[in-house]
């Protein structure tokens, strides 16, 4: 029998991790109230301040996507590790990195959505208004995303097995993610307050190098992450 | 009796290592000039270079031995490993809180959000993850394998953080004024950086000793005590 190629391995495998979403609907439902949930808890925490509340928003909706994003990625192992279905994926005979690309892809394109989902509910509740064009604000939103994805598919497989793994997850997976957050949330503030500086590209092209960098190193790294 | 000399020669180490040490503290606290605009505070400054550096140079020999772990795989590596995880911990926690403290009465606060500063705390807090990743994992080959992964990751990280935050608040950069330092500062810094240079050698060998004593008591199977019943699982 010939080994499936790489990419056509990824596609199923993708599209098995959004069927199974799409299934159950469960973790997508958690995960949209739970990111409504923590914007609206930004706003009471900081007031009724509509000025600061707006010049914030980028802010909040990086927290909100950053926070959810846990919750996702722990999921997405959950799932993998019931039954031990992880175990039986990689006795297929397919590249183990298919199966990081896939989830990696898969988790990247439910927070997209997601994030997506809350520019919306920001105009609403933030009266935030979008000054650039939304196709920047959708590419910020894509890389950043990207971003959250690579390197927290990458350690929510390590703490899936792990002992305590809802705690470790956010403690590998937070400080690494800085500079992708401070990326993305400046990126955002600039389409929602406009750009006279000219600063976003600089941000795309670094959250873009951040994404090339973590996507490469997962996709080297990963199969000694699920080797036995 | 081998044993016997190597004991001596190891406690003459570490003693030799606290007359430098001493040596060290004593030009900078008393023998150096106190700074002409900070006066005695900047003899933080004979601490906490050091111990940044050597916070750098352990980051780096983990590093090392996390890259070479996946390519050949070793308990004597992954103990490396965890020692220099933990000394980097070490030195550049007790580094930051003396810049912390110098800077109050030097910046007026205690924390400014410089690019250097805030690159060494996000990857203290990174490697504080580093630790919990080991203590959390019960399986030592596979502590040692997704350490290593962790490792790699955090200090990739080191040059976008610098350069996110360099950029984050590019809108007022701290100036950093070059000043024309006296030779008597010059030497006590060297005599510091060598004295912590040997401290962190000291803890080095002592924590590699632990865990790979640790990793050794993990990975052998104990033998049944005399009398015991074999229990057949």
């Amino acid at each position: 029998m010939r080994r499936p190629g790489l990419l056509a391995s990824t596609w199923v495998l993708f599209w098995k991790d959004l069927l199974l979403e799409w299934r159950s609907r469960a973790r997508v439902n958690a995960l949209v109230f739970f990111s409504l949930a923590t914007l609206l808890l930004f706003s009471f925490a900081l007031g009724p301040d509509t000025a600061l509340l707006r010049r914030n928003a980028g802010g909040y909706l990086w927290l909100a996507l950053l926070l959810s994003s846990v919750l996702a990625l722990g999921e997405s192992f959950r799932v993998e590790r019931e039954n031990s279905s992880l175990e039986g994926l990689r006795l297929v005979p397919v590249d183990t990195r298919s199966i990081f690309l896939a989830k990696g892809i898969a988790n990247a394109v439910l927070l997209a959505a997601l994030g997506v989902l809350l520019v919306p509910v920001l105009v609403a509740l933030l009266d935030v208004r979008i000054v650039l064009s939304w196709g920047r604000l959708v590419t910020i939103i894509a890389l950043g995303c990207l971003a959250i994805a690579a390197p927290g598919t990458l350690y929510g497989a390590i703490a899936s097995h792990a002992r305590a793994r809802d705690v470790l997850l956010p403690l590998l997976l937070f400080p690494i993610l800085i500079p992708a957050l401070v990326a993305a949330a400046k990126g955002t503030a600039l389409v929602f307050e406009g750009d006279p500086m000219t600063q976003f590209p600089s941000w795309i092209a670094l959250l873009g190098s951040f994404d090339l960098l973590y996507w490469g190193l997962g996709f080297v790294l990963f199969p000694r992450v699920v080797e036995e | 009796m081998e044993m016997r000399m190597r004991r001596r020669l190891e406690i003459a180490a570490v003693l030799g290592t606290l007359g430098i040490f001493a040596y060290a503290a004593w030009t900078g606290l008393v023998w150096a000039p106190p700074d002409r605009e900070m006066g005695d505070v900047q003899r933080i400054m004979y601490a906490h270079v050091p111990m940044v550096q050597m916070m750098l140079l352990s980051g780096t020999i983990n590093f090392v031995c996390c890259v070479v772990y996946l390519f050949r795989a070793s308990w004597k590596t992954d103990a490396l490993a965890e020692a220099s995880a933990e000394t980097a911990l070490v030195f550049g926690a007790i580094g930051t809180t003396l810049g912390a403290i110098w800077g109050r009465p030097t910046w007026g606060v205690y924390w400014a959000w410089d690019p250097r500063l805030t690159t060494v705390a996000i990857l203290l807090v990174a490697y504080a993850g580093y630790m919990a990743l080991r203590r959390f994992v019960d399986d030592p080959e596979r502590r040692a394998v997704w350490s290593a992964v962790t490792g790699i990751i955090i200090a990739v990280d080191v040059p976008i953080i610098y350069f996110s935050v360099k950029w984050w608040k590019s809108l007022h950069q701290v100036q950093s004024t070059p000043r024309t330092v006296d030779p008597q500062m010059v030497y006590a810094l060297r005599w510091n950086i060598t004295a912590f240079f040997l401290v962190l050698i000291v803890f080095l060998v002592a924590r590699y000793r632990i865990a790979l004593a640790a990793r050794l008591r993990e990975t052998t199977v104990p033998e049944p005590a005399p009398g015991a019943q074999q229990v057949v699982a």
